[in-house]
């Protein structure tokens, strides 16, 4: 059911890696996961269920299921081995948080500072930023719904401050874990 | 609220930066051979100048890199940004 006002919603749990490397490694690594790293900033891209994010110049987050990760993390390693790089597997050192709906940015913007109109956001666009004391990995994988990255210590009060920014739009969301 | 335009990511809202110091600064390839002067020139003296001032930023929550930054210290305006490793442009 597409939600009528604002909607905050906990994902699952997916593996995840921090890639930094030149493009020798980088172009290996996208081979085997799938997915060429996008060189544009703060540009995702996405084939099936998995994604790559860029997060900086030789630095990429990439998303995959849970149940992927150690393969996932042996193959890349494989693949650009001889290739200086850094792999780090953070799967457990974030969570992700849906925030949907037609006021998802008016909610985000409660603590983020950046232009979210679709002009200035585009979906598909990508960045760390900050959501007021916390720092996120913000992503608009749809018009009307974003993925916010946080570190797990952070999550609680990401959450309660997305939750309290939503009251002005509608009913209660769901408790973060329910 | 001040915008900075990474030489990255474009224009940004100043709190995702930090301030790095002076641009340019080359560490003496052979500190051991310096006296006791020259290294303390090294380390603390700053050109601290009133008007177009050359120094690092860091897009420390975004692409997460340093970068140079051409600002009026009398102003706050940023005259130029580039990358690191590229030359300081002339603005005249
Ligand atoms: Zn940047």
């Amino acid at each position: 059911m597409p939600p009528d006002r604002a909607a905050l919603a906990r994902l699952p749990a997916a593996s995840r890696f921090i890639l930094r490397g030149k493009p020798a490694a980088v172009t290996a690594a996208g081979n085997v996961f799938g997915i060429g790293l996008p060189e544009q900033a703060c540009r995702a891209a996405v084939a099936a269920d998995r994604a790559a994010l860029w997060l900086g110049p030789d630095e990429w987050l990439l998303l995959a299921p849970e149940s992927e990760g150690a393969e996932l993390g042996a193959t890349l390693a494989r693949a650009m081995a001889g290739a200086a790089h850094s792999l780090v597997d953070v799967s457990h050192r974030q969570i992700a948080i849906e925030v949907s709906g037609p006021n998802a940015e008016a909610m985000l913007n409660a603590g983020c500072p950046l232009d979210l109109d679709p002009g200035a956001f585009p979906v598909g666009m990508c960045t760390r930023t900050v959501l007021a004391k916390a720092e996120i990995v913000l992503w608009r994988t749809m018009p009307l719904c974003f993925r916010v990255e946080v570190s797990r210590s952070f999550a609680a009060y990401v959450w309660r401050l997305l939750e309290g920014a939503s009251r002005e739009f509608g009913p209660q969301p769901k408790r973060c874990g329910e | 609220m001040l915008l900075i335009v990474c030489p990255y990511c474009g224009e940004r809202p100043e709190i995702e930066f930090s301030y790095g110091g002076e641009a340019h600064l080359v560490r003496p390839k052979d500190p051991a051979s310096l006296g006791d002067a020259e290294w303390a020139d090294y380390l603390y003296a700053r050109s601290n100048p009133k008007g177009v001032h050359a120094e690092r930023w860091r897009h420390t929550h975004g692409c997460a890199r340093f970068f140079n930054a051409l600002r009026d210290t009398l102003s706050d305006r940023f005259l130029a940004t580039y990358r690191i490793g590229e030359q300081r442009p002339d603005l005249a």
